[in-house]
């Protein structure tokens, strides 16, 4: 299903630091890019989304719904992925981590078996299942903490940052994999290759944006800005 | 490495409770006993528990490596200023604690474990305490142990290359700061990965995405949501 997010008139201040100042957007392609020297904005524009930080005025809404109000409803359609993997696993073991999404549902054990067999198996982590979480590669940690949004079955997923912590081979790995997924992503990135095949790329500067088209225009654009 | 589920022993069998109990007993014993060649048998009975669940030597002294520095600093600083005899003690004691502990933790499923300590805190919910949350903080303490003493060896390494010696505050006050840094990032990690969960432990009606398609196979779940507006 597709989701609408809609940022309509957002301000963030922390304390006196006003960090996105002013902010209307409508999202509903299914692959956006999100770019930005650093201190830009971008994560914190991507954590209004699913409501892990509300608008200081304004308001987000995902499918219609306020983020300042219904939070729980809104991270059921939009799940997010961290820039650091390591800070998202909360179980000790491979298979237990990604069954945490599941927590507080009514499911029979076969078929939170099933889920949890079916998330691995897609990212190449069966074999890895009761292995401790701590001794996966860097890009496998990442593919791990996909796994345990996808879980939960969201509409739509936001990246922070997700490959900036990654060597070069598991960068594109991971980079291959946002690029063929069926859901919705929002991706904030310094990938730009990655970002060719997009609908649309966003351009944040100094908490604006500075542009908004398709991807070739954004990024020369972008590319411009930062000479 | 070799990893839970590889191996399998009767030890890995017992019920996890029990070996909470004697774990919460044996670190009770370690404490309370002062002679040298009780904490020297226990130590090595400790070492018989690893080899009977089939745990290679070399697992073993992981769970050590990260805190061996202090074993021998701790060892150093009793040995010099009080005597020698009261560092093998207090060496010994850290080791076999720290052993007992990853012992468990190696031969049982966390959410086993974590069923345990959430039964074992039921009676106390009356007194406002949630088993859910204390069952949650415990599994993030096994989670994360490996994690800040990873970022304790880099920050070593870092102070090190720079010619600083092992100073146990020069190292104290980096780690605070990167694992409080770290811990906002957790908590946030747990409010976006579980959005079907209150921590209450209570569970709810499924949502349409979870239900099963009759006609499909069992891996396959409808993926429509046409649930109405959730009140949260
Ligand atoms: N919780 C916070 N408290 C204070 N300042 C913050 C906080 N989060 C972000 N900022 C500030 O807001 C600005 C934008 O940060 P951020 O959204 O993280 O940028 P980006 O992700 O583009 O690098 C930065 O100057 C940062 O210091
Ligand atoms: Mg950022």
């Amino acid at each position: 299903m597709m989701t609408t997010i809609e940022i309509r008139a957002v301000h963030q201040r922390f304390e006196t630091f006003e960090a996105l100042k002013g902010i209307d957007l409508t999202l509903n392609e299914k692959r956006i890019g999100i770019v930005g020297s650093n201190g830009s904005g971008k994560s914190t524009f991507a954590r209004l989304l699913n409501g892990l930080l509300i608008p200081t005025s304004g308001q987000v809404l995902v499918d219609g719904l306020d983020t300042a109000k219904s939070g729980k409803a809104v991270r059921r359609k939009v799940g997010f992925v961290f820039q650091n993997p390591d800070n998202q696993i909360v179980f000790p073991i491979v298979e237990e981590d990604v069954a945490f999404g599941l927590k507080g549902l009514k499911l029979p054990a076969a078929q939170r078996g099933a889920l949890v067999e079916e998330v691995l198996d897609r990212y190449g982590l069966g074999p890895f299942r009761s292995h401790p979480s701590h001794t996966l590669s860097g890009g496998q940690k990442q593919l791990l903490a996909l796994a345990g949004v996808l879980i939960t079955r969201p509409d739509c997923v936001v990246f922070d940052e997700p490959t900036t912590l990654l060597d070069l081979r598991n960068a594109r790995r991971v980079a291959k994999v946002i690029a063929e997924m069926e859901e919705t992503v929002i991706v904030v990135t310094h990938d730009l290759p990655l970002l060719q095949s997009f609908d649309r790329v966003i351009v944040f500067d100094q908490g604006r944006v500075i542009a908004d088209d398709e991807p070739n225009s954004a990024l020369a654009r972008y590319v411009e800005r930062m000479q | 490495m070799r990893s839970r589920g590889e191996i399998s022993s009767f030890l890995h069998e017992l019920p996890a409770a029990a070996k909470l109990l004697v774990l919460a007993g044996a670190g009770t014993g370690l404490v309370l006993v002062g002679s040298l060649p009780v904490l020297a048998g226990a130590f090595l009975a400790t070492l018989l528990l690893y080899w009977l669940a089939g745990i290679s030597r070399r697992q073993a002294f992981q769970q050590l490596r990260p805190l061996l520095w202090l074993l021998v600093l701790l060892f150093i600083v009793q040995g010099v200023w009080q005597s020698w005899e009261l560092g093998a003690l207090v060496v010994l004691r850290i080791s076999t604690l720290i052993l007992l502990a990853a012992f468990v933790t190696l031969t049982t499923r966390t959410d086993a474990l974590i069923a345990a300590v959430e039964s074992a805190l039921t009676p106390f919910r009356r007194f406002g305490v949630n088993p859910a949350k204390v069952g949650l903080a415990f599994s993030l303490a096994l989670r994360f142990i490996p994690v800040i003493a990873q970022q304790a060896n880099d920050i070593r390494d870092a102070q090190r290359a720079r010619g600083l010696g092992a100073n146990p505050v020069a190292l104290a006050l980096p780690l605070i700061v990167r694992t409080l840094r770290m811990a906002s990032d957790v908590a946030d990690a747990i409010d976006a990965r579980s959005p079907y969960s209150d921590h209450s432990g209570d569970e709810g009606e499924l949502p349409p995405r979870f239900v099963l398609q009759p006609n499909t196979s069992n891996a396959r779940m409808s993926c429509n949501d046409a649930e109405p507006q959730l009140k949260t």
